[in-house]
């Protein structure tokens, strides 16, 4: 058992593709081996921004021998037949084994030596990865070499403690035992012979190879200093992944925000040290932004780091500078001006400009209700998206606009709104609860599903460019998370798709309204089932509230199927099941016997024989008596429960032969039981359900 | 005794030397107002068809939008490049950089030098390579990028591109916070000059002339006669006169960008319009190139 070493050396490999190409490595060595027939114990892989890593414990010194039996042609069959074969399986008529009346070949795969096999296994390896961009750059002898993220300048090879050396001749390199450490504090040339050296001089070597190792030390560092000056570090997770690619070595530093600039706003501050960069924005424990930073340094300097921290608080100075001369310019053009320049930015091609998306907006909050504010809110929301703050942090769309409208006396409910309808973004985004934010978002959502349907652009498979999914989840949780029990998707699409006709989009010819209210319920069919909510019940209340005005009411639907699934796991529950079963099960079969169908419109009462029809029949008519009124309260169990008492009254109809000879009588009962089962579908259609 | 910090134009010429040094052919800036000096024909031409070329200058480079009327300490709608073209890239292209940084009097060891993603994409040039901006203690001084498409054209062979930005790389070296703090020439006394008494006036006056003042119409038609004679000469062949018109309508596409008076679709169509003219300035260059061979 031997140990294999493998590093591939290059300039600096951008962060946002670490930790993904750090998987992928893996997985390519594990098939790889796993094909040449190989045996490991392990295999392990490290990202830096300099080298990806790869060591295999436990590998095995040779590969396994193998036998495979081929079977040829029959015994006696043509020469020409026999021939081909051992020319195919490359051995000769005698080494055949004759079985069964047909000649066999053993071919056997000789164990090869692991170490020779390696450059085969190094070079899959280029070939296999993937990048999400690659280049070329010239190699030593003017060739061009092959793709890779950046330039590979070398290849450490160890196996079983040994340098294997070969050459790459797409990299123009011959793979070594040497490497290099950090880039300024150790550059030397290091000679390594196992993992375990490897990992040791690197660390000496000024570079830490883990990338979880590396976050820790980040986040612990600056978590220490912050708290010195007796503050809070601002949790931000994707920076942090990010900054761990940017390092080999990291150094956590604090530094500090001039007071000039601490009355800008917030959110500018922190995106303007965020985005640019890449610093960790610090709080005080009340919360508020403190005027300290969190930086990263890739370094330790011999001065004590003064130099760089000098140039980081300079850098900021400069960059807040120009954040205060965008504040400057925005503050000097209201935002109803500004939105009057707003058919200069088109939203999508064949959906029109900004202007027009404004216009359907207010059309969709006037039909939502929300009068003149929601009106106004309306003609503001995409207003800021012309401010020079946000042509520079696009993420601070809304955000901006908020801060503007207030600036300029909007009321405070517009000027929420105008931050809150591009909410929740994600899944872990707060929702809005105010009730005009909620309208313009659930506006500003159904307008750019139903646009984007309308011209054939709906997502598919993994692809979902203008976040549609993203966008119908948001509906889903803006109507779910404020208890919109009644709000029904269908007026306010059936609105959007009127105000993109009035203006004069040109729609695809299959378009439905229906696809946008069905992709909507698809999306909510997957929220619920990451809830714990059983699909077959979910399908259940959406196929039985399918025609009925319950079909597009996300709240309701979530509400009734919870309920019908825990409705299930009781004896009613089972009860209400089996009676629908054995109703539905023989109706389904006369229906199918007799080619149509029963839907319990024509009950006739007067042709019932017994009390068996109509303590069935009254039993039931009571019941939906009182249904549509637990429906619009929403008393899903209660209904359940009732439903449920019909149970030994279906079993008790079933003691009369509902196959009867006369054929007035049959179609009768039928009826009775078509009915039964349509009645109940309307709260779940039960056919739907599974076990 | 602390030595004195080098000012801006013993800057430009230790860079000079030190690529004179290396082997590049030290050239002046084009005589024609560009956005970057990756606009100069020594860039943008020489890096496509086969063969060596390495070569470095000092590029002003003009971007119309970055305008603050002298009042930003950092960002200003003239300044200077000084750009590097390797063709091929050499092997230790980026310890050649990082040595010009030493060269240049800043102290390594002390400052944190990252190489961060930035893949280079120029839409009105149909160019772009992959590469990084370099950044000093968080600051982008230079942008490092490995060409692979120009014009539309595949580089035969993969140059390097090193483009420093001389004021930013200057505030590390003289350690001061604004470009028009900026030691100039190195003197004191009557004869000492700043990066403000160069500089200053034409950013305030170039700044209202940008934003407010540039006779949209004239531009307008600028653009259209710059666009006709680059096509007329590259009917003509001439690949460098047509070129010389390619970067003329770049900029006039620039003015009126920061004049905001374009929509975002004529914006877009007017990128497109320039790309057109890029290519096909780099289709007779490459034509006429092969030619002589």
């Amino acid at each position: 058992m031997a140990e294999f070493l493998l590093e591939i050396f290059s300039e600096e490999i951008p962060a946002r593709m670490q930790l993904s190409v750090r998987d992928d490595l893996k997985t390519i060595m594990e098939n790889d081996l796993q094909a040449q027939s190989l045996s490991f114990s392990s295999i392990r892989s490290y990202v830096t921004p300099r080298r990806l890593v790869g060591v295999v414990e436990g590998l095995a010194e040779t590969t396994k021998s193998t036998i495979e039996e081929r079977r040829g042609p029959k015994v006696g069959a043509a020469n020409v037949a026999i021939q081909g074969f051992l020319k195919s399986a490359g051995v000769s008529l005698d080494a055949c084994e004759q079985r069964e009346g047909y000649y066999y070949a053993h071919l056997q795969t000789k164990s090869r030596n692991t170490r020779d096999i390696l450059p085969e296994i190094v070079q899959n390896i280029f070939r296999k990865m993937t990048w999400p961009k690659s280049m070329a750059w010239p190699l030593e002898n003017g060739k061009r070499s092959q793709l890779w993220v950046r330039p590979v300048r070398s290849v450490l090879t160890v196996f079983d403690g040994q340098a294997v050396s070969f050459e790459l001749p797409t990299l123009g390199l011959t793979t070594s035992n040497i490497t290099y450490g950090h880039r300024f504090l150790a550059p030397a040339a290091i000679q390594v012979s196992s993992f375990d050296e490897y990992h040791t001089k690197l660390e000496r070597g000024f570079v830490i190879i883990d990338h979880q190792v590396r976050q820790t030390q980040i986040w612990q560092g600056l978590k220490a200093l912050v708290h010195q000056k007796n503050l809070e570090l601002q949790t931000d997770e994707s920076l942090l992944q990010e900054i761990a690619g940017l390092v080999e070595y990291p150094v956590p530093l604090l530094g500090q925000i001039d007071a000039q600039f601490m009355d800008l706003p917030p959110a500018v501050l922190s995106t303007a040290m965020r985005v640019h960069q890449k610093y960790f924005t610090v709080r005080t424990k009340e919360g508020r932004i403190a005027p300290y930073f969190g930086v990263i340094a890739n370094i330790k300097g011999k001065d004590n780091n003064l130099q760089m921290l000098a140039g980081y608080e300079r850098v900021l100075r400069a960059r807040l500078s120009d954040a205060m001369f965008f504040y400057a310019v925005d503050v000097k053009t209201s935002l109803p001006m500004l939105s009057r320049r707003l058919e200069t930015i088109i939203f999508q091609e064949k959906l029109g400009t900004l202007t027009q998306k404004v216009t359907r907006l207010k059309v969709l909050m006037l039909a939502q209700g929300t009068g003149k504010v929601g009106e106004r809110a309306a003609e503001l929301a995409k207003s800021d998206l012309l401010t020079t703050m946000v042509g520079e942090f696009p993420e601070l769309q809304g955000v901006m606009g908020e801060i503007y409208a207030r600036a300029e006396g909007e009321v405070s409910e517009v000027a929420a709104a105008i931050r809150e309808h591009y909410q929740p973004q994600g899944p872990n985004d707060q929702c809005p609860s105010a009730p005009l934010s909620v309208a313009l978002a659930l506006a500003d959502k159904m307008d750019t599903l139903v646009g984007f349907f309308a011209i054939g652009e709906e997502p598919t498979g993994s692809k979902d460019p203008y976040a549609l999914r993203r966008a119908a989840l948001g509906i889903i949780r803006l109507v779910r998370e404020n208890n919109l029990a009644d709000f029904s998707l269908e007026p306010l699409c059936h609105e959007a798709v009127n105000t993109y006709k009035a203006q004069g989009v040109a729609f695809v010819k299959h378009f439905q309204s229906e696809y946008v209210l069905n992709f909507i319920n698809d999306r909510l069919k997957i929220a619920l089932r990451a809830e714990g909510i059983r699909h077959d019940c979910v399908t259940a209340v959406l196929e039985g509230s399918k025609t009925t005005a319950d079909a597009y009411k996300p709240w309701s639907i979530a509400r009734r199927a919870k309920a019908l699934q825990d409705f299930l796991e009781t004896a009613d529950g089972q009860a209400l099941l089996a009676a629908f079963r054995r109703a539905y099960g023989i109706l389904k079969d006369e229906q199918k016997k007799d080619g149509i169908s029963y839907p319990g419109t024509q009950v006739n009462v007067q042709l019932f024989t017994g009390m068996q029809e109509s303590n069935l029949y009254n039993h039931l008519q009571k019941i939906l008596a009182e249904r549509d009124p637990l429906l619009q309260a929403h008393h899903y169990t209660d209904l359940m429960a009732q439903l449920a008492t019909l149970r030994p009254l279906v079993d008790a109809f079933f003691d009369l032969k509902v196959n009867d000879e006369d054929p007035m009588l049959r179609q009768n009962r039928l009826e009775l039981l078509g009915m039964l089962i349509a009645q109940m579908a309307l709260i779940a259609d039960l056919s739907h359900v599974e076990g | 005794m602390v030595q004195r910090p080098k000012c801006f134009q013993q800057m430009i010429l230790d860079l000079q030397q030190y690529w004179a040094r290396w082997g590049c052919a030290i050239l002046q800036p084009y005589d024609v107002e560009m956005g970057a000096g990756t606009f100069h024909p020594a860039t943008m031409l020489r890096s496509l068809g086969s063969g060596t070329w390495n070569a470095a200058y000092v590029q002003p480079s003009r971007r119309p939008t970055d305008g603050r009327y002298g009042e930003n300490p950092n960002r200003t709608q003239y300044y200077y490049q000084f750009q590097v073209i390797m063709k091929p890239g050499p092997q230790d292209c980026q310890q050649l950089y990082l040595d010009s940084l030493r060269y240049l009097g800043i102290d390594i060891e002390n400052h944190d030098i990252r190489f961060v993603e930035d893949d280079w994409e120029s839409p009105t040039l149909g160019a772009a390579g992959l590469g990084w901006e370099v950044w000093c203690d968080g600051m982008e001084i230079s942008q490092f990028t490995y060409f692979q498409q120009v014009g539309g054209f595949e580089c035969e062979v993969v140059p390097v591109e090193i483009t420093y930005g001389l004021e930013r790389v200057a505030l590390n070296v003289q350690d001061v916070d604004n470009f028009f703090q900026l030691d100039w020439n190195g003197v004191d006394g009557c004869r000492k000059l700043t990066y403000r008494d160069i500089s200053m006036r034409g950013e305030q006056e170039f700044s209202h002339y940008n934003f407010t003042k540039a006779n949209t119409a004239v531009l307008l038609q600028h653009f259209k006669d710059a666009e006709q004679e680059c096509m007329g000469l590259l009917s003509a062949h001439l690949a460098l006169p047509a070129y010389d018109h390619c970067i003329k309508a770049s900029h006039l596409f620039n003015l009126l960008d920061a004049r905001g008076v374009m929509s975002v679709t004529e914006r877009a169509s007017y990128i497109g319009r320039v790309r057109n003219l890029a290519k096909k300035c780099c289709e007779i260059w490459l034509n006429n190139t092969e030619k002589k061979a």
